[in-house]
């Protein structure tokens, strides 16, 4: 039952003071799949992905990651796995530039076991490589971009970035937290194609969204959150049909057409 | 009369391209701008011990380069820490306790000659160091600073306390060097060994590594690495700075005490850093060539000493917060000109 499973997560219980932040919370992601994690503000999403990754420690719960135990270790053990996430708040390293940004997570165990001491085996040293990341993430080799301080580019660039920092460590799974919000609609559209490529180069992917329509393009199942507990999980059609999940995202029966912009 | 809206423009000298440290270098001109300053500071350091008895400064003030080597050491240091990987350590006089009691140990109980008990303190110095501040190390800002400062006082009162490594008195007696020219010029050449040791350290892959945890310490937990083992790197560096300070510094004093530990010896390189432009390495080590002498020149003013160099330290504070190396490289590596707006 685990080889096929990539993330199985097992009532994951996690309260802030008194605030019950996450109520167990179970799921499992099949190797190679989209899965969307979607629920109102507040709902316990991001914490969720905290401590999946460690960042948090969760109260109670387990969380396997292909078959192996690694809840409560490091955040930095848990990335060397290949389990990498991103930040919905991004978090580049402002003072340097965009391709020295990637050459952090190079420089990390994981990598440098894959790419050889300078980072990329054959392919050159570790500015090599992650200008060649960098192009494959959207940003255009030959142009000014890569080499612009992280300060000084605007959001779209920035969540490119959070990806290319994941794609750096050749991760098998990619906990995404929300790398649609703050971007245009064209800046969205150019993104989905890139999701589903990493989809297509056996990446799997969690993606925390509230951008639903784009969500459900790429993603073959969702599970709903609300107020730290799962709502309900299937595929996005029949989800969005679910009296519960109407009322959590309208706090009422009112229609609810599952393309409406939540 | 008509005004004319002018604004003054800023623009980066040709040979700077796309980044920093990418240089295209194709003239001796280009050549020569990016050695002359790198040459003028080197020249100037060496001919140092040269020039004061040639000017006609007494003896006493070939002392004090020494003096001005060791703080500018942990300047190094504490520019490194607090602005490549983000600790702010006040620390200095912890290291140069540690050092000099390491190297004074060896040299008394062993019999080690300087040559091996300053290389020796210098490693065995960090190490100590870095272990008892490892439980700190999860500490960011002020909180890991007010850490670091309670060290050297606790390591102090341990040692007059339990009356170990001579207690009050020290340990006397410790070997010096052979003459006063190894003296000065072997710290001069660490600092200078030390300054672009760092300088390209920062550039360096592992470099980017520390100026991440400073930047985002999550995303550099996040990007696999362990963000407690880098900046127990990176102490190690500093503290192996300080250390190297404090062992020298045994052999000059050819003693070792408790008054080793003092604040001075935290303090000061701080106050350099400010002085000199934090974040630019060489800005704290040109500030300890202009504070030190400054302090032992002021001595003649008996406690006025202390509101005069606080009026100095005000006033730039005040006038040149960025530093002067920060305020010069803008002006070395760029030109304004006016322009009408």
């Amino acid at each position: 039952m685990s080889g096929e499973y990539i993330l199985q997560v097992t009532d994951v219980c996690k309260s802030f003071g008194g605030v019950q932040a996450l109520l167990n919370v179970s799921f499992n992601v099949q190797q190679g799949e989209v899965f969307g994690i979607i629920g109102p503000n507040g709902s316990g999403k991001t914490t969720l992905i905290n401590c999946i990754t460690g960042f948090i420690k969760m109260n109670s719960g387990k969380v396997l990651y292909k078959g192996k135990d690694i809840s409560y270790k490091a955040p930095n053990q848990i990335a060397n796995l290949g389990l990498t996430r991103t930040f919905q708040i991004m978090r580049p390293y402002y003072s340097l530039p965009a391709y020295k940004n990637l050459i952090i997570p190079l420089f990390s165990p994981r990598a440098r076991r894959k790419g050889g001491w300078r980072g990329g085996g054959k392919l050159g040293d570790r500015g090599t490589v992650s200008i060649d990341i960098l192009e494959e993430i959207g940003f255009e080799r030959d142009s000014f971009v890569p080499y612009k301080l992280a300060s000084s580019l605007p959001t779209g660039y920035l969540k490119r970035l959070e990806l290319a920092r994941c794609l750096a460590l050749k991760p098998d799974l990619i906990l995404c937290d929300e790398v649609f919000s703050g971007l245009s609609m064209s800046e969205i559209a150019s993104m989905v194609p890139l999701i589903e490529k990493l989809q297509m180069d056996g990446i799997t992917l969690v993606m925390i969204e509230h951008r639903l329509r784009e969500l459900f393009r790429v993603a073959s199942r969702v599970m709903v959150l609300n107020f730290g507990e799962k709502l309900t999980e299937g595929i996005p059609e029949v989800v969005m049909q679910d009296k519960k999940v109407k009322e959590a995202y309208l706090g009422s029966e009112k229609l609810l057409d599952y393309t409406f912009e939540a | 009369m008509d005004k004319v809206e002018r604004r003054k423009e800023r623009l980066d000298r040709g040979i700077k391209v796309r980044t920093e440290g990418i240089y295209a270098v194709s003239s001796w001109q280009e050549v020569a701008y990016l050695v002359l300053p790198r040459l003028v500071l080197i020249v100037g350091l060496l001919l140092l011990p040269l020039l004061i008895p040639a000017l006609g400064f007494s003896l006493y003030w070939n002392k004090v380069i020494s003096y001005v080597g060791i703080y500018a050491l942990l300047a190094l240091g504490f520019d490194f820490l607090a602005h490549f990987v983000g600790l702010v350590s006040l620390g200095g006089a912890f290291f140069i306790g540690v050092g000099a009691y390491t190297a004074a140990l060896l040299n008394k109980s062993l019999g080690l000659s300087p040559a091996f008990t300053i290389p020796m303190a210098t490693i065995g110095g960090a190490l100590i160091s870095t272990l008892l501040l490892l439980p700190a190390l999860p500490l960011r800002g002020v909180y890991f600073a007010i850490v670091t400062l309670m060290y050297p006082l606790a390591l102090m009162r341990i040692i007059e306390a339990l009356n170990i490594f001579g207690g009050t008195d020290g340990i006397l007696g410790v070997a010096g060097f052979p003459n006063r020219w190894i003296e000065q010029y072997l710290i001069i050449l660490i600092v200078i060994f030390a300054l672009f040791g760092l300088r390209r350290l920062v550039n360096e892959d592992i470099g980017l590594v520390f100026r991440g945890v400073k930047d985002n310490d999550q995303s550099v937990r996040a990007s696999g690495l362990s963000i407690t083992l880098y900046k127990a790197i990176a102490v190690f560096i500093a503290s192996g700075l300080g250390s190297l300070g404090g062992a020298y510094l045994s052999h000059i004093y050819m003693f070792s005490g408790i008054s080793l530990f003092a604040l001075d010896f935290s303090v000061i390189p701080i106050a350099a850093t400010v002085i000199g432009g934090g974040g630019t390495l060489v800005g704290p080590v040109l500030g300890c060539f202009f504070l030190v002498p400054i302090s032992e020149w002021l001595r003649e003013f008996g406690t006025l000493r202390i509101v005069f160099y606080s009026l100095i330290l005000m006033a730039f504070i005040m006038f040149r917060s960025e530093g002067v190396m920060v305020y010069a490289q803008r002006k070395y590596h760029q030109f304004q000109r006016w322009v009408k707006v």
